[in-house]
C-alpha cells in the first residue's frame, strides 16, 4: 500500500479500521497508480457516450434538474389527494404514490389480514373509484407519476390508465413509472403474492402491452433500494439489482419481444446510504455495467437500451429514532451523493420517519433540502464533478468488479429466479445485515446519537397519527361499491381474466376490463391466486 | 441451566424482516432457543406457536402501524390459553404515544429503531429468568 508522504505512517492514524459502511477497506491515499488501467474513452467517456460512466445526458443538470419526487400516501384517497396538491404547490415536480399494505398485498380492506393496516403505511386503493378520487383535479397528461406497487402492479396500472382515459388523456402521452419489480420482493421486501414464474409472466405482459399502447411509460423500476434496506452492502445492492435487470430482459426476450423495443423503458431505483463516496461510485459503476450488459450480452442496438436511468431514495434504514433532527443532516448528505452520482429523480426522507409517517412540515423540509442542493450549492452546474478522482474511479472499478463476480455466481446457478429459489441472495443479505449490526454493537461503526454522543434528555417531536376512521371510511366505501356496481359484469370480467391467465393471452386488456367494471384489487388478485397459487418462502435467518 | 425459549414473529401484512431476523440471530448467539415463525402470522398462529414451543417469551416485530390492533389480540389470546406468564416484547416503529398503552396491556418491553441488540437480549434474559428457573 502506498502511503501519503514520508512520515505519514499508520501509527499516526486514529485507532480502528478505515472501512466504508459496507465494510470495504479504504486506503489512506489514492494516486495515479490506482487508475493506471483505466482508459478514458473506453471506461469513462464523456457524458452521453458509451459506457455512460459519467452520465447519460450531455449537459447533466444544466439541461434539466432531477425530478424532485416525494413519495407520499396515507389514509384515504381524499386525504392523499390533498397532500399531493400541497406537494405540487410547494414545487414538487412529480408524484409518487405510497400504497398501504392491503393494496400492496392484493387484499381488500375487509380481508382478515388487513386488520389494522388500512391506510397506515400508505393510501388504500381498493377499486377504480378510489383511483378516481386519488387523482381528482390532477391532470395526468401534465404530470409524471411513480407508483410503488409490485405484485398488483398490473391491476393498479390498469386503474391509472382508465382514470387517464376518463380525464380525456391519451395513453401515448402518459408518462411515469410503476415499480413492478417482483424479484426484489422475493429477495428483500417480501411483498409477493404468486410464485416467481407466473409473477414474471405478469411483468412481461406489461412490457409487451406498454410497448404498443403506452410507449412513454417506464414499465418497471428495478430496485436496489429495498435490497439495501434489508442489509445488503453497496456491492450487493449493485450486483443483485443489475442481475435482476438481466433476468427481466432475458424473460422479455424469451417471451419473443425485441430487446430494443422494451429495454429503453426499463428504469432503476437505488438507495443512497451514508457512505458518501461509495454511493457515488455505485451509481457510476451501475451505468457502466448496464451499458455493457445491454450491448454485449443482449446485443441491443438502440443506445437508449444501453442507458441506465435511475431514481434514488435516501436510506430510510439510516434514520434514527434518537435525536431525530440529526436525520435532516443525514438525508441532506445522502441526497448530495445521489446528485453527484447523476440521479434522474430523488426522494428525500423526512426527519420523523423512524417514528411514523411524515408530517406535512417534515415532508416539506425534506423537499426544501433538495431545493437547497439544486439552487444554492452549485453542484448542479457541472456534470460528474468527481470524474477523474483517483479514489472515486478506483471505487467505481472495484464495485464493478465485485458486482460482476456476483453475476458469475448467479449465472452458474441458472439465473436470478433459480438463485432466489435456492435462497442465495436472501442469505447473503442476512449475513451482511448481521455483520453491520455487530459492528454497531462493538462500536466499530459509530451511529451518532445511538452508540456515541447519546443525549439523556430528548424532547418528543410531533408525529403524524393515522386514526382508525380512515379504515372505517374505506370499508364503508367498499361495501357501497359492491352494492351499486354491475356485479354480473364484474364476474364475467374476472372469469375472462382467469381464462386468460390459464392460457397465454396478455393479461393487461383483461385487467383493464375488470377495472372498468369496478372489480376490486382483492378480487382481481384472488382470481389469479386461484389459477397460480401463492408463494410461501422458507425463512432464512 | 435450561435455555430460554423465544418465539420471534412477524404479524400483519408487512414483509420487512431485517429486524426480526437480526434479533433472532442475536438471541440465538446469546444462547437462547429461537423459533422464527416467518412472515404474515395471525395472532392466533403466533399464540399457537408459543404454546406448542413452550415459549418463555414472544418477540413481535411490527413496522406497519398495526400494533394497536395486533398486540391487544395477542395478549387476549395468551390469557385465554393460560399463557399470561409468557413475556411479550415488541420492536419496530411505534409512536411515543402508544408505548404507555402497550405497557398497560402487559407488554413489558417496547424497542424502537437503534436499540442495541444487547439491551434486548438482557431484557429478555432478566424478565424470563424466574420462569425458566422455576
Amino acid at each position: 500500500m502506498k502511503t501519503a508522504a514520508p512520515g505519514a505512517t499508520a501509527s499516526k492514524e486514529r485507532r480502528g479500521s478505515f472501512t466504508t459502511i459496507s465494510g470495504r477497506p479504504i486506503n489512506q491515499l489514492y494516486t495515479p497508480e490506482d487508475v493506471a488501467s483505466l482508459d478514458y474513452e473506453r471506461d469513462l467517456a464523456d457524458p452521453a457516450t458509451f459506457p455512460y460512466t459519467r452520465g447519460i445526458h450531455p449537459t447533466g443538470y444544466r439541461g434539466k434538474l432531477w425530478t424532485m419526487r416525494q413519495f407520499a400516501g396515507f389514509g384515504t384517497p381524499e386525504e392523499t389527494n390533498q397532500r399531493y396538491k400541497q406537494l405540487l404547490k410547494a414545487g414538487g415536480t412529480g408524484l409518487s404514490v405510497a400504497f398501504d399494505l392491503p393494496t400492496l398485498m392484493g387484499r381488500d380492506p375487509d380481508h382478515e389480514l388487513s386488520l389494522g393496516e388500512v391506510g397506515k403505511c400508505g393510501v388504500n386503493v381498493a377499486s377504480l373509484a378510489d383511483m378516481e378520487t386519488l387523482f381528482d383535479g390532477i391532470d395526468l397528461a401534465a404530470i409524471t407519476t411513480s407508483m410503488t406497487i409490485n405484485s398488483p402492479a398490473p391491476m393498479i396500472f390498469a386503474m391509472y390508465l382508465v382514470v387517464a382515459q376518463k380525464q380525456g388523456a391519451s395513453w401515448d402521452v402518459l408518462s411515469g413509472t410503476i415499480q413492478n419489480d417482483i424479484l426484489k420482493e422475493f429477495i428483500a421486501q417480501k411483498e409477493y403474492i404468486y410464485p416467481p414464474r407466473p409473477s414474471m409472466r405478469l411483468i412481461t405482459d406489461v412490457f409487451a402491452f406498454c410497448a404498443q399502447r403506452v410507449p412513454r411509460w417506464n414499465t418497471i423500476s428495478i430496485s436496489g433500494y429495498h435490497i439495501r434496506e434489508a442489509g445488503a452492502t453497496a456491492a450487493q445492492e449493485l450486483a443483485f439489482t443489475l442481475r435482476d435487470g438481466v433476468e427481466y430482459v432475458q424473460y422479455g426476450v424469451d417471451a419473443g419481444l425485441d430487446v430494443d423495443v422494451f429495454a429503453p423503458r426499463l428504469s432503476f431505483f437505488f438507495n443512497s446510504h451514508s457512505d458518501f463516496f461509495e454511493e457515488i461510485a455505485k451509481y457510476r459503476a451501475a451505468r457502466r455495467i448496464w451499458a455493457h450488459v445491454m450491448r454485449d450480452r443482449f446485443k441491443a442496438k438502440n443506445p437508449r437500451s444501453w442507458q441506465l436511468r435511475f431514481h434514488t431514495q435516501t436510506a430510510g434504514v439510516s434514520l434514527t429514532a434518537q435525536q431525530p433532527y440529526n436525520n435532516v443532516v443525514r438525508t441532506a448528505l445522502q441526497a448530495m451523493a445521489a446528485v453527484l452520482g447523476g440521479t434522474q429523480s430523488l426522494h428525500t426522507n423526512s426527519l420523523d420517519e423512524a417514528l411514523a409517517l411524515p408530517t406535512e412540515a417534515a415532508a416539506t423540509l425534506a423537499l426544501r433540502t433538495q431545493q437547497i442542493i439544486a439552487h444554492e450549492t452549485g453542484v448542479a452546474n457541472i456534470v460528474d464533478p468527481l470524474g477523474g478522482s483517483y479514489f472515486v474511479e478506483k471505487l467505481t472499478s472495484d464495485l464493478e468488479e465485485e458486482a460482476l463476480a456476483y453475476f458469475d455466481t448467479i449465472d452458474r446457478m441458472g439465473g436470478m429466479v433459480a438463485a432466489i429459489e435456492k435462497g442465495y441472495p436472501q442469505r447473503e443479505i442476512a449475513e451482511s445485515a448481521y455483520k453491520f449490526q455487530q459492528a454497531v454493537e462493538q462500536r466499530d461503526k459509530i451511529v451518532v446519537g445511538v452508540n456515541e454522543f447519546v443525549s439523556e434528555e430528548e424532547g418528543p417531536i410531533g408525529t403524524l397519527y393515522i386514526d382508525e376512521s380512515a379504515a372505517e371510511r374505506q370499508l364503508a366505501r367498499l361495501n357501497e361499491l359492491r352494492r351499486t356496481r354491475d356485479n354480473d359484469r364484474v364476474r364475467k370480467a374476472l372469469d375472462a381474466l382467469k381464462d386468460g391467465a390459464r392460457g397465454s393471452a396478455n393479461t393487461m386488456p383483461l385487467l383493464i376490463e375488470a377495472v372498468r367494471a369496478y372489480a376490486t384489487v382483492g378480487e382481481m388478485c384472488d382470481a389469479l391466486r386461484q389459477v397460480w397459487g401463492e408463494y410461501e418462502e422458507t425463512p432464512i435467518i | 441451566m435450561q435455555k430460554i425459549r423465544v418465539v420471534i414473529a412477524k404479524p400483519g401484512l408487512d414483509g420487512h424482516d431485517r429486524g426480526a431476523k437480526v434479533i433472532a440471530r442475536a438471541l440465538r448467539d446469546a444462547g437462547m432457543e429461537v423459533i422464527y415463525t416467518g412472515l404474515r402470522q395471525t395472532p392466533e398462529q403466533i399464540v399457537a406457536a408459543a404454546l406448542q414451543e413452550d415459549a418463555d417469551a414472544i418477540g413481535l416485530s411490527i413496522l406497519s402501524g398495526a400494533h394497536m390492533h395486533i398486540c391487544p389480540r395477542v395478549m387476549e389470546l395468551l390469557r385465554e390459553k393460560g399463557l399470561q406468564d409468557v413475556l411479550v416484547v415488541v420492536g419496530g416503529i411505534i409512536p411515543d404515544v402508544d408505548i404507555p398503552k402497550l405497557n398497560e396491556i402487559g407488554i413489558k418491553g417496547v424497542f424502537l429503531p437503534g436499540t442495541p441488540m444487547q439491551d434486548i437480549v438482557d431484557f429478555i434474559a432478566r424478565n424470563t429468568r424466574s420462569r425458566v428457573e422455576a
